[in-house]
């Protein structure tokens, strides 16, 4: 079995999966069930100010998307960050620390865009003994409306401001938290870099209206007969975080800040490609609260038993493995040409690659009476489209068109050379080839 | 003496009156809303769906799902009902297994298909159990049509031809609607009297009559109607049944099956109807499992179904003779009725091993014998009390592929008529077929 003790930021915890701050981890209760069921650390629940605590609505605070059977994809919700008191909070995370030494506690913060309040509060969470802290500068509902949360997280000035403070009034690892309801990732993370932080989380949850109902005509969750925007989370956003861990990770200003992945990991799968994407470990929260704390188990399984068929000794092994393969567009090879190619045998005949590709793409497959189903080569521009509807898993594949094989689109022999868009004749702004 | 299954002779009240209720219980129970959804996001939605082909009524299959895993069974229903009105009906009869879900691309994929059946009786019982009838009837065309027959082909070629606006007269010889929905098929598939139910629905869309106790040759003849009517459209059944030609098939406790069936679903007290110890029933089709099954869910000891020919031959699909075996009906191929024996009721029956060559069927002269205080015989109906003149293609009357007879304005569709399978389905197809091609005849 590999080992998945993870080291991030010098927090060592036994394993990459923390729960993201978030229900999950806002009292001792839960989070003390969620050690014992084996998670590697938590994130407590943003803590606000001194004094009288936040308040939640009385009604529903989580909106769904379901996929077939119900199976949760997508979840909304419009709970603010602790409403208990911080006393009680601050005293709940030093008994819990005490007692699991071995498991990383991150407490996150988020208190108004002044120095003195962060002034205030960070020594008393530097006295609970936790191992580190994170700025919730993401949420986006409810405290953005208080000049907190996304507020601060959709300007990079005050990103690096409240930054630098916590890096003068705390000694530990310093965790940026980032919002994703912005157009340029990299500019947060840019200025949290800047502030002095240790690492960046990302990301917090999207704003969103998760659906509508139609019969009293209002959004859900509907809090009498309204409804707001609320952050959301799940299965549905792991691709928009990846993209934007991906983003992090190969921008030259921010390359190898530490990044706390977030966004939609549900299994060992999802935690192992934000890692090869530059995630030094990941935090979980809707799954954990679709399943129960028991979810941890198979993604410590998993994860282990990929890494044993890959080789790998730690998770340090691949963070980033991936990163040198993102690149832009523009420098994708348009000399690679490929096919799709049904394996004749898997087809089951259902005849979606045919309507997807004959109504909607580029009239590529063929169709006879008794339904076989063929690419036409001399069409097929391997979009992949096919793929993507054909409900058998490796049914249809995209097979490369070897360089000096001729592509029947084209008319021509396939090249060997390396060419992309920077260098293509049609490019107005092309650089001739070297 | 013996009670129970061991009691002997044709017997009522074999078993416990709740344990008979208990037995003739829904086949397949209806699902609720969740089971529904999660059935219907099994569909591929595929492209020229198989299962919409293989539909005799050309249901749109995908359509309907789709409609139901959105949230909108009305719909759905509606979808199946303008091709099929008796969806209810045929959701529970058809055999599917060979039918929609026998070219279910997940029956390739997988071996379990979408379950399209089920999925279609979610759709029309949400329908059925609304106030409303889905469909209104076109402006009056002041035309009548004569239905002769209320089965499946008569009410369905009936209520097309309502709805496009003509008149319709229905006669129908028995005392009931419904023909081999009302007297055939299994009592486990037609639960809670949705025969008659379903009749009373489709009678909702108006326009239609129905007189009783009136056949052709009983009451009716071919050249009054075509005189009195504008159209006429035959659905008269098989109404004769197929002799096993066998020495002592007139015996006490030999009958038809048909007429066994039809008792049983008219009985309103089954544990008040009487089956033999020793059942056998002598043929492959699904009368033959319809009649073993039940005799074996009233309690007979021992049901066997004798079949001349071999297990690939049997008219009933591979389902229900799963069904049978499951329910403890023992199947013998390739053996056929020599003699039925007994002083004066039948307590014996002899059979003959078989061989078939070229298709025929000949005895090997090694007859055994097989206690049998009952035997049904369900060897296939036939067309019987057919007007003169109608010109027949073996032995059914003669349509085109629109229904039409070789008489001008006569109709004929269901097991009547020539072309397709002896179905429901078949006949539902026929009927409305038959009604919109009288519909452009009499419009045109």
């Amino acid at each position: 079995m590999a080992d998945l003790t993870t080291e991030f930021l010098g927090i060592k915890s036994p394993n990459p999966f923390w729960l993201a701050s978030a229900p999950p981890t806002d009292k001792e209760y839960n989070v003390r069930r969620a050690f014992e069921a084996g998670w590697g650390g938590v994130v407590w629940k943003t803590l606000g100010e001194e004094g009288p605590p936040v308040v939640n609505v009385n009604g529903p605070r989580y909106g769904a998307i379901f996929g077939a059977d119900r199976r949760l994809l997508g979840l909304n919700n419009i709970e603010l960050i602790t409403d208990r008191p911080l006393e009680v909070n601050l005293e709940e995370i030093t008994r819990v620390k005490k007692d699991y030494p071995d498991r990383a506690i991150i407490v996150s913060i988020m208190v108004p865009c002044e120095e003195q309040a962060w002034k205030d509060i960070l020594p008393k969470v530097e006295a609970t003994g936790a191992d580190g802290i994170e700025l919730n500068f993401g949420c986006p509902h409810g405290m953005a409306e208080r000049g907190m949360g996304s507020a601060v997280g959709q300007v990079p000035e005050y990103i690096q401001m409240v930054t630098e403070w916590c890096k003068k009034y705390y000694s530990k690892p310093v965790i940026v938290k980032l919002t994703p309801n912005i157009t340029d990732i990299r500019q947060p993370a840019r200025a949290a870099k800047n502030g002095g932080a240790d690492a960046v989380s990302l990301i917090n949850t999207i704003n969103s209206i998760v659906s509508v109902d139609l019969d009293i005509m209002a959004p859900n969750p509907t809090i009498g007969d309204k409804g707001t925007h609320g952050g959301y989370c799940g299965p549905a956003v792991k691709p928009i975080a990846l993209n934007m861990v991906a983003e992090i990770a190969r921008d030259p200003e921010t390359h190898g800040l530490p990044i706390s992945a977030i966004g939609g990991v549900t299994n060992w799968r999802d935690a192992a490609e934000f890692i090869s994407l530059g995630a030094g470990n990941v935090q979980v929260c809707t799954a954990a609260m679709t399943y129960g704390f028991k979810v941890v188990e198979e993604m410590i399984s998993g994860l282990s038993q990929w890494m044993d068929e890959k080789g790998h000794d730690s998770i340090a092994d691949f963070i980033g493995q991936a990163v040198p393969n993102v690149t832009d567009w523009q420098y994708l090879n348009l000399n690679y040409v490929a096919k799709a190619v049904i394996n004749q045998d898997d087809c089951i005949k259902c005849g979606r690659c045919f309507a997807a590709c004959e109504d909607t793409s580029h009239q590529a497959i063929a169709m006879t009476e008794d339904r076989v189903f063929t690419v036409k080569d001399d069409e097929c521009v391997a979009c992949n489209l096919c793929v993507s509807v054909c409900p058998v898993e490796n049914c249809i594949t995209m097979e490369q068109v070897a360089p000096g094989q001729l592509d029947e689109r084209t008319g021509d022999l396939v090249s060997g050379d390396y060419a992309n868009w920077t260098t293509h004749p049609n490019n107005p702004s092309a650089t001739a080839a070297e | 003496m013996a009670s129970g299954h061991q009691a002997s002779g044709i017997q009522a009240g074999r078993l416990p009156s709740q344990e008979i209720t208990n037995n003739f219980g829904d086949l397949h129970p209806a699902y609720d809303a969740h089971e529904a959804a999660v059935a219907a996001d099994r569909c591929y939605f595929c492209y020229d769906a198989p299962c919409m082909t293989a539909c005799p009524t050309s249901i749109d299959i995908p359509q309907f799902i789709r409609e139901i895993q959105t949230g909108n069974p009305e719909a759905a229903a509606r979808s199946i009902l303008k091709q099929n009105i008796l969806g209810g009906m045929c959701a529970r009869v058809c055999p599917t297994e060979t039918l929609c879900e026998e070219v279910c691309v997940r029956e390739t994929a997988e071996g379990k298909p979408v379950e399209i059946g089920r999925l279609q009786r979610y759709a029309t019982d949400v329908i059925m159990a609304k106030a409303e009838h889905p469909f209104a009837r076109a402006a009056s065309t002041g035309k009548r049509v004569a239905v002769v027959g209320a089965g499946p082909a008569g009410l369905a070629a009936a209520h097309r031809l309502a709805m496009l606006g003509h008149e319709v007269v229905i006669h129908e010889v028995k005392s009931k609607s419904g023909g081999l929905n009302e007297f055939g098929i299994a009592a486990y598939k037609s639960t809670n009297d949705f025969a008659a139910r379903e009749v009373n629905w489709l009678m909702q869309i108006g326009g239609i009559s129905v007189v009783y106790g009136q056949g052709l040759g009983s009451g009716l003849t071919l050249d009054a109607l075509t005189a009195d009517f504008d159209a006429v459209f035959l659905s008269i059944g098989l109404a004769g049944v197929n002799a096993l030609r066998a020495p002592g098939e007139d015996k006490d406790g030999a009958r038809d099956a048909v007429e066994f069936i039809a008792e049983l679903r008219q009985s309103e007290d089954l544990s008040k109807l009487a089956v033999g110890r020793n059942v056998v029933v002598i043929g492959g089709g699904m009368t033959a499992v319809d009649a073993a099954v039940q005799s074996k869910l009233l309690g007979a000891e021992n049901v066997t179904i004798a079949y001349r020919r071999g297990q690939d031959a049997m008219g009933a699909s591979r389902f229900e003779q799963d069904l049978a075996t499951s329910k403890g009906v023992k199947l013998m191929f390739n053996v056929m009725p020599v003699a039925v024996h007994g002083d004066g009721a039948a307590s014996e029956i002899e059979l003959d091993y078989t061989t078939v060559k070229d298709g025929k069927v000949s005895g090997l002269g090694e007859t055994f014998r097989l206690a049998a205080d009952q035997v049904f015989k369900a060897i296939g109906q036939t067309l019987e009390g057919q007007p003169e003149g109608l010109v027949l293609e073996g032995r059914k009357i003669k349509v085109d592929a629109t229904g039409r007879t070789s008489v001008k304005g006569v109709w004929a569709g269901g097991d009547c008529a020539s072309g397709g399978e002896d179905l429901t389905v078949t006949a539902v197809a026929e009927g409305r077929d038959g009604a919109i091609d009288i519909h452009s005849s009499l419009m045109g």
